[in-house]
């Protein structure tokens, strides 16, 4: 029994590099989102090609792939990451690509009236985005966000290929020093649950909240 | 005699193959009450989006307060307005919608103090301050706080003209402002607008179904038909003693749908 509390020990570490990568990398894709999803909307046709080249790449190419070039590749360029900052990286592009087209969407599902009251209030480009446009779109990205982030908690096992020590990669260490399959694999499958349960209350109870007085209930 | 607020020459518009507007030409005095009837596709209403520049024009100029709207005079030459003259030029005018257009996301307080904050750089306080008149100038102080989705469709019509007047604006265009309402909500809007016109000089173009609003309010009526005016005059004129006869199908149509003139 003591030998197993070390063991779920060794687990638990990994289930801390898993939050952390999810942590990390949701954050790096939520700013690639925003970016690129508003750069699919911008005036500039040169804004758009950026941001349509980045979301047709990063979706159109594996996760693996992008993960080994950013770990194995970019150090030819001079560029050497940290298995983390390489998990990072890969996770917060690729899952960017596809929130950027949630982001895309939910700006355009902002009705045309709205656009017209901005005008008609002689708010600018910005102003309009910023404080009437983006508040109410963000409320329709975040159901899919939480989707996009429940896929990077999912995506974030393929660092285990890079040797960083997450929960996948750690019950393969202690599968292979205890022999025990079922133990290990049955702890890691409820943890990526767990942390996936937290991932939908949290947006879910941030929805609740911003969604707050726009249905007439009384605030 | 004093020069004209708004002076419309010759302004085309199609969408698509429609042709909205037929080289329209209008003028109006400052302070003057115009109402603009007819037919729905007539132009009336593309007319106010257009002075609100949320169209585009074909052809044509449009002066406001002597000043060019959609062109830019550079050098003798007339250049296509860019994004800074527009912005300037649409402090002069403020504009009502059919559908209120209020933001859901902001209280009512919020939705009449956003743009002189943001484009006027107004201190909040004070932006509240003259927010509050205004609200209670349409009857509404005591829902300050109370967010678009708990009001009627008459609380938030009047909650959008207290924005729209929050800016100050010369020209106030109120496109059928009360087509959306239920018909007990219609007066409660109707006698903001007769407020307003009784207590401000502003000058007022009203896109209007309400003919009998149209014939009490109004200085002058303007008949759409077909991209063109096809009659103007005052009220009386209009609508006891029309000359032409499209104004006279079009207006007994409408007394034949129950509209009181």
């Amino acid at each position: 029994m003591t030998q197993w509390s070390g063991y779920l020990g060794l687990i638990l570490q990994g289930a801390l590099v898993t939050i952390e990568l999810t942590l990390m990398g949701s954050v790096l894709a939520l700013i690639m989102a925003f970016l690129a999803g508003m750069g699919r909307v911008s005036r500039f046709i040169i804004v758009r090609a950026i941001a349509t080249t980045y979301i047709e790449f990063f979706r159109g190419t594996s996760i693996f792939v992008q993960l080994f070039w950013a770990y194995f590749v970019l150090p030819f360029a001079g560029l050497s990451l940290t298995p983390l900052q390489a998990g990072v990286l890969a996770l917060g592009l690729n899952v960017g690509a596809y929130a950027a087209e949630v982001v895309r969407g939910a700006i355009l599902s902002v009705g045309r009236e709205q656009y017209e009251a901005c005008t008609a209030l002689n708010l600018g480009r910005w102003q309009g985005m910023r404080h009437v446009i983006l508040p109410q779109a963000l409320l329709v990205m975040l159901p899919t966000f939480g989707n996009n982030a429940i896929e990077l908690l999912k995506a974030t096992s393929v660092v285990s290929l890079i040797s960083l020590a997450d929960l996948t990669f750690q019950a393969q260490v202690v599968r292979s020093q205890t022999g025990s399959t079922l133990m290990p694999f049955l702890s890691v499958l409820i943890i990526y649950f767990a942390l996936a349960l937290i991932i939908s209350w949290g947006v879910r109870t941030l929805e609740r909240r911003m969604a707050r007085g726009l249905d007439g209930v009384r605030v | 005699m004093p020069a004209p607020i708004i002076k419309v020459d010759a302004i085309s518009k199609s969408f698509g193959a429609f042709k909205v507007l037929d080289g329209l030409s209008m003028q109006v005095m400052p302070g003057e009450k115009l109402a603009l009837i007819g037919p729905s596709g007539s132009g009336k209403t593309t007319i106010l989006r257009i002075l609100m520049t949320l169209e585009k024009i074909d052809g044509g100029h449009i002066q406001v307060e002597g000043e060019q709207l959609y062109h830019m005079e550079r050098n003798g030459q007339l250049l296509p307005a860019d994004e800074r003259h527009l912005a300037r030029m649409r402090q002069k005018i403020g504009m009502v919608f059919q559908l209120f257009n209020l933001f859901p996301h902001k209280c009512v307080m919020d939705n009449v103090t956003l743009a002189p904050m943001l484009t006027k750089g107004v201190a909040r306080a004070a932006a509240e301050k003259r927010a509050m008149e205004l609200l209670d100038m349409v009857g509404l102080a005591d829902k300050a706080k109370a967010m678009p989705a708990q009001l009627s469709g008459g609380q938030k019509q009047r909650v959008a003209i207290a924005r729209a007047l929050a800016l100050s604006p010369k020209i106030m265009l109120f496109d059928e402002v009360t087509s959306a309402l239920d018909p007990e909500l219609v007066e409660e809007v109707l006698n903001v607008m007769r407020k307003l016109a009784a207590e401000t000089d502003m000058t007022m173009l009203l896109v209007t179904h309400e003919m009998g609003f149209a014939h009490d309010f109004a200085d002058r009526v303007l008949f759409f038909d077909r991209g063109r005016i096809v009659e103007e005059g005052k009220p009386d004129e209009i609508f006891r003693h029309p000359k032409q006869e499209r104004t006279q199908t079009f207006l007994k149509k409408i007394i034949a749908a129950g509209h009181r003139v």
